[in-house]
């Protein structure tokens, strides 16, 4: 069984990460900003994991789980802000939420 | 194997791409799950068993459900994205997502030495115990703190989402309590 190269892994990785990046950069709906926030967490969940495979060690794997702990608590209080600004401004257009402008 | 990680990839990518570019944030968020499926069938490639059932069932089973159901929940009309803010921004966008991706070529043509493989870790058979093990031992700590985040996130999406009991009569009235 041959095995993955580990460059393929991480082009994949930084590509799945540009591509959240510019999700967050050129979208305006904040739903689609957090989803692009999760493809850039799992793009370094990717090269956690490839790393921690051709380093053999477990420890990539390990950094997953918190990460992805991380991602949890973040999305539940982010999607809860998002829907109280739904409720205080019927928007969730972030360029429409403009309340800390001067 | 080498196929199979590419059809893998291809999907992750093309679906990660309709994510940013589809109108319908449904379509969005099921895209988003298409693109964590796949992403778990390169967990597994890399022999990462845990990771890979972890991911779909938190990411692809929790989280996006309770993305769905904000969605839902908020019955969002399709992006209504025109006029010249929006333009100059996303071509700003682009640009940048262009910038990063020459800046990642331009890292992965230096020649970087590997570094030493630390681990005595044998990649046989499933992981599950091992990582069991390394996370009540040796990250044990962090994994207590872990739980600790996870009570904090409880408590504050119990007091953000709580609101005010009454609907504002004006908008931008005041802050909540």
């Amino acid at each position: 069984m041959n095995e993955i190269p580990l460059s393929w892994t991480l082009a994949l990785s930084a590509v799945i990460f540009i591509i959240g990046v510019v999700g967050v950069l050129v979208r305006r709906n904040a739903l689609i900003i957090f989803m692009s926030i999760e493809l850039m967490l799992n793009a370094a969940n990717l090269a956690f994991v490839a790393f921690g495979r051709q380093m053999q060690s477990l420890d990539g794997q390990i950094f997953v789980f918190f990460v992805m702990t991380v991602a949890a608590a973040e999305v539940a209080v982010g999607l809860a802000i998002i829907v109280n600004l739904f409720r205080l401004r019927e928007t969730v257009f972030v360029d429409e939420v403009n309340l800390l402008k001067g | 194997m080498i196929y199979l990680f590419a059809a893998f990839a291809a999907t992750l990518l093309v679906s990660s791409l309709l994510v940013i570019l589809h109108r319908h944030p449904v379509t969005s968020a099921l895209f988003l799950v298409l693109a964590f499926c796949s992403l778990a069938g390169i967990y597994l490639m890399l022999r990462a068993e845990f990771v890979g059932m972890v991911q779909v069932i938190v990411y692809a089973g929790a989280i996006m459900v309770l993305f769905l159901f904000v969605i839902m929940y908020l019955n969002l009309p399709h992006d209504v994205e025109s006029g010249v803010p929006t333009a100059v921004r996303r071509g700003l966008g682009w640009v940048a997502g262009a910038v990063l991706l020459a800046e990642a070529v331009a890292l992965a043509a230096r020649h970087s030495q590997p570094g030493p493989v630390t681990g005595a870790y044998e990649m046989t058979q499933g992981n599950t115990q091992a990582i069991g093990q390394a996370l009540y031992t040796r990250y044990l700590f962090p994994f207590e703190i872990t739980s600790l985040l996870l009570l904090v996130a409880m408590v504050g999406v119990i007091v953000i989402g709580k609101g005010r009991a009454t609907p504002p009569s004006a908008p931008g009235a005041g802050e909540d309590e």
